[in-house]
């Protein structure tokens, strides 16, 4: 585990990510596992926008379309944007409260191997032809119809990634209370950190409905369970609640991170402090705790009856305050800054009236009586887009810019970067403005296709082509990452010149133990505060250089998240193969004497010795 | 220059009226075109919403606009440092407060509405010999068609909805199978079809469909039930009460005054398709297949497609290839082409209009 740069072969290599419990390092993986999928579940959509271009279009039948919106919702959702915004917090949020790792490394590889794996078990679905169809909602009534393993692989793969995701949710939380810096005290957290926080927080408390739905689910279909069979006493309404009970905060599990990710962008490139710091992290908790009291407004027209309608109608619309605070604090500390518009900036700059219009739908779909008109239609379709590519999809792409060269030390390239906004902006607008057009003229969400004459077809085209003009711009992303990893520029600590957070007086990408001492944070803005005061590396040390305890890495997240893998597919076949049962029990077997190995082994870590600190720090040129 | 930019204006313009003209979508299924109070009530709903969010938006892209412009850094120097302001308590307030004002404006009636859309406590009312005073639909979902029984009237009819003009209909909606929703665009917001309970809500509706394009409204299902899902349409027929009561009357003497178009059609449709498909109008709901016995009224065959007699064999032969899941057999082969066309010409002519 040396520092110095090594040549190291393939599986040396590859052993090391295999088993690494680095954050920089998990990080990296989840961006480019959840990048993986990202793309997968984009050209889904490309072919759903290709089957709607016409009408009466046959270019892929009723099923295989149901396939497709199915696992397109559940691959953006789950295995997309979470995880891509889970490798930002991996690989900066320790960073930016001064930390060396997150709380439970081996819990940070856990949580990925159970994502990967939970998303490799769905997406094998496509290989046995039976894949989820039931919308990745799967209401109950039809996904206990649906035929063939599809739904099941819907509820296990869920299943073992939600649990990652949870591991994950909790670790972060572990990590901000415990491990800040010293000096950083709550209200001098980075809105990164803090919209962390209260996501991770959000996730504790959302995901256990989801699992305990998923069981249900799983239970109902797989081992005779009726929990949702109304026949037996069972009831469908149940899974609707549950599911949303987890599936809107889920929502802003998404969205806060990316309002992180946009006040720091903002602050960089005004240079300027945030406006209204505290009302920032009030609207952030507010959001937060708002976001579980209104899941009913998925359901207004269930038939929950006027009263319960009325109430989930106000308390939705009460969370357009706290969002207003925000973009009104965003356009503050703009004003009187000096803006320089880079890629991530022009990506902030997207982000305000995309989000705002995303935002101002969804209080028009709050007003339950109208959304009688505007449920499950494309109204619904082009608002959720505005928000979660508005609002999501924008932030995971300004921050792949703003962060590429603090994960990977060199700088993608800023020509192709607005190339790739433009393209991507544009078409997302022309794709789904019109939507909310199509909502209007009665188009329901979820059709495979649709008759001529209805006065959708138009629109219909405008939409698909825009879909294209997106594709074009994630085309260009992708060869903007080759071509610059390639390269390979090296950049300094602080490339775009104004960092004003500790991840920014670090090297790029930082070594790793991060710090060479844990740093001594004086206010907000820290680094920024340092340099004012003529303090060039922006670092302050809290203590002397001496000896690291390190975590040291593990093959056993791996074998314990595969293992459950290998359950999944002997649950699923247990009554139709004979090897199904047998399989079930070996793959739980497997990692509970993974889970034992962890328990019986006595790991302590290893330390990193004060002279090779200072080995690297000459090395470094005295530099952070 | 200047000319350039004028004519530029004229043309942004023209495209922005134009956009506004088309942008009502069509008459029998838009929801910005409502043909009754319930799809007026939350059209006006959409205007006031639109309205104070129109608003929000032309505020915050202004004030983005101006900042954007103002405080470039091109503008200000490379190396200027802006004063670092931590906030302001008094503008925070503001835009705390108008929001909460705006938002208190349209939570009103939006709960107003939610009160008077979901009255239904009419629906059982009966004058003094015993008889309901209101029109109560019974709707049924089923993959994927549409049962309408009139339980007062003792009659019952499939995927193409009577209704009375300028009265409160009120409908009783469930699923048989799996979950659907029940939705007439241009009339009012939907009412989803749970599986395990009943729900209510009425409608008004105040067009008649004679004078649309096909005559008739256009209805949706609009929750995801399945592969057929997109084709499980249905269609709404309404018409003056007067009318509507010489229709009952028919519908409810439809046993006896059968039109008989093509007797040998007839035979066989009582040996091939009466287990499933009844052709009299006089009946409750339960059916496994759609009621016929307006057959010949309708606008569409399986509620989609084309109203002639070629569609209607192509769709007998061919129902799953058309309508992929839903319960009908395939009777390609089942039946010559002689006792197919003399069946669709049977059904062609079953009328009660």
């Amino acid at each position: 585990m040396s520092s110095v740069a090594q040549k190291k072969g393939f599986g040396a290599t590859l052993w090391d990510w295999l088993t690494t419990v680095d954050h920089k390092k998990i990080g990296i993986l989840y961006f480019l596992g959840g990048g993986f999928f990202f793309v997968l579940g984009g050209i889904e959509a490309m072919l759903i926008r290709w089957q709607l271009h016409i009408p009466n279009n046959d270019f892929v039948s009723a099923g295989l379309f149901n396939d497709l919106i199915t696992m397109h919702g559940t691959t953006m959702i789950f295995l997309a944007a979470m995880p891509i915004l889970f490798g930002f917090m991996n690989a900066i949020m320790p960073l930016q409260i001064g930390a060396r790792d997150v709380a439970f490394p081996f819990i940070n590889s856990l949580g990925f191997w159970m994502f990967f794996f939970g998303g490799l078990f769905l997406n094998i679905s496509w290989l046995f032809g039976e894949v989820p169809d039931a919308g990745w909602t799967s209401y109950a009534s039809l996904s206990l119809a649906s035929e063939g393993h599809g739904v099941d692989f819907y509820a296990i793969g869920l299943q073992i990634a939600g649990g990652g995701t949870l591991m994950a949710g909790i670790n972060f939380l572990v990590t901000i209370i415990n491990m800040r810096a010293p000096g950083m005290t709550y209200m001098r957290m980075p809105l990164f950190t803090w919209t962390t926080f209260v996501a991770s927080a959000m996730i504790l408390f959302a995901f256990p409905p989801l699992t305990v739905g998923l069981f249900f689910l799983t239970f109902d279909r797989m081992f005779g369970g009726n929990f949702f069979n109304h026949e037996m006493g069972g009831n469908t309404i149940i899974w609707e609640h549950i599911f949303w009970i987890f599936g809107h905060p889920e929502v802003y599990i998404l969205i806060l991170p990316a309002f992180g990710i946009f006040s720091e962008i903002f602050s960089i490139f005004s240079r300027k402090r945030l406006f209204g710091y505290p009302s920032m992290v009030f609207a952030t908790v507010l959001i937060g705790f708002l976001g579980f009291m209104v899941w009913a407004h998925h359901m207004f027209t269930v038939g929950l009856g006027p009263t319960a309608n009325a109430i989930f109608a106000v308390a939705t619309m009460a969370i357009a305050v706290p969002t207003g605070v925000k973009i009104f604090n965003w356009l503050l500390t703009m004003w009187g800054g000096s803006i320089v518009v880079t890629t991530p900036m022009l990506y902030a700059l997207g982000f305000i009236p995309s989000f705002v219009m995303g935002g101002v739908t969804g209080i028009m779909q709050g007003a339950a009586p109208l959304d009688y008109q505007l449920h499950d239609t494309y109204f619904i379709v082009a608002h959720f887009h505005y928000v979660i590519v508005g609002g999501v999809v924008l932030a995971i792409l300004a921050a792949t810019h703003l962060y590429w060269p603090k994960m990977f030390g060199t700088m993608l390239n800023e020509t192709l970067g607005k190339v790739t906004f433009w393209f991507f902006f544009i078409g997302f607008h022309m794709t789904f403005l019109i939507q909310h057009w199509l909502g209007f003229w009665g188009m329901p969400r979820r059709v495979w296709t649709y008759m001529d004459g209805q006065g959708w077809n138009l629109a219909n085209l405008i939409s698909t082509v825009g879909a294209f003009l997106m594709a074009i711009g994630v085309i260009v992303l992708v060869y903007n990452a080759i071509v610059t990893s390639i390269k390979n520029v090296k950049v300094a600590n602080d490339p775009w010149g104004d960092g004003r957070t500790l991840e920014w007086a670090i090297e790029s990408p930082p070594i790793y133990y991060n710090f060479s001492a844990t740093p001594l944070v004086r206010g907000l803005d820290s680094v920024w505060i340092e340099k004012m005061e003529g303090n060039e590396s922006g670092l302050t040390p809290a203590e002397p250089i001496k000896d690291i305890h390190m975590p040291n890495g593990s093959i056993i997240p791996l074998l314990m998240s595969f293992g459950l893998f290998i359950a999944g597919f002997g649950a699923m076949f247990r009554t139709e193969e004979s090897w199904g049962l047998p399989l079930l029990i070996f793959g739980l077997l497997w990692t509970f004497v993974s889970m034992a190995a962890r328990s019986l082994q006595d790991d302590t870590g290893y330390y990193i010795k004060k002279e090779e600190i200072l080995r690297d720090l000459k090395r470094k040129g005295g530099q952070n | 220059m200047m000319k350039g930019l004028k004519k530029w204006r004229l043309f942004s313009l023209l495209a922005v009226l134009t956009v506004f003209l088309a942008g009502c979508g069509q008459e029998e299924l838009s929801t910005l075109l409502p043909a009754g109070q319930v799809g007026r009530d939350q059209f006006n709903l959409l205007l006031l919403s639109s309205g104070i969010m129109l608003l929000v938006i032309i505020v915050v892209v202004a004030i983005f606009l101006v900042a954007l412009v103002r405080f470039r850094r091109s503008k200000l120097g490379e190396d200027h440092i802006p004063e670092q302001v931590e906030g302001s308590h008094k503008l925070e307030l503001v835009w705390t407060i108008i929001p909460i004002l705006l938002i208190l404006l349209l939570a009103v009636p939006t709960v107003y509405y939610t009160y008077k859309l979901g009255d239904v406590s009419a629906m059982g009312a009966v004058d003094e010999d015993g008889n309901a005073e209101n029109l109560v639909v019974d709707v049924t979902a089923k993959l994927y068609w549409w049962e309408f029984e009139y339980p007062d009237l003792g009659i019952v009819t499939a995927q193409e909805l009577v209704v009375p003009m300028d009265e409160k209909v009120y409908f009783n909606l469930i699923a048989a199978d799996v979950k659907h929703s029940f939705w007439i665009p241009a009339v009012g917001g939907k009412l989803d079809t749970n599986v395990e309970n009943v729900n209510k809500f009425y409608l008004v509706f105040e067009k008649d469909s004679k004078d649309l394009k096909d005559g008739v409204f256009y209805g949706k299902c609009a929750e995801l039930c399945g592969p057929s899902h997109a084709l499980m349409d249905f269609k709404v027929k309404t018409m003056p009460r007067a009318e509507f009561d010489r229709w009952v009357t028919a519908m409810q003497a439809s046993a006896d005054n059968q039109v008989v178009a093509n007797p040998e059609g007839q035979a066989l449709f009582q040996q091939s398709c009466i287990g499933c498909h009844a052709v009299s109008g006089v009946g409750e709901s339960g059916a496994q297949g759609p009621n016929l016995a307006t057959f010949g009224d309708r606008n569409r065959v399986a509620g989609f497609m084309d109203h002639t007699k070629e569609d209607l064999i192509e769709w007998i032969k061919y129902p799953q290839e058309y309508k992929p899941g839903n319960k009908m057999p395939d009777f390609d082969g089942k039946l010559s082409d002689k006792e197919l066309d003399a069946i669709a010409e049977y059904l062609m002519g079953l009328s009660v209009e």
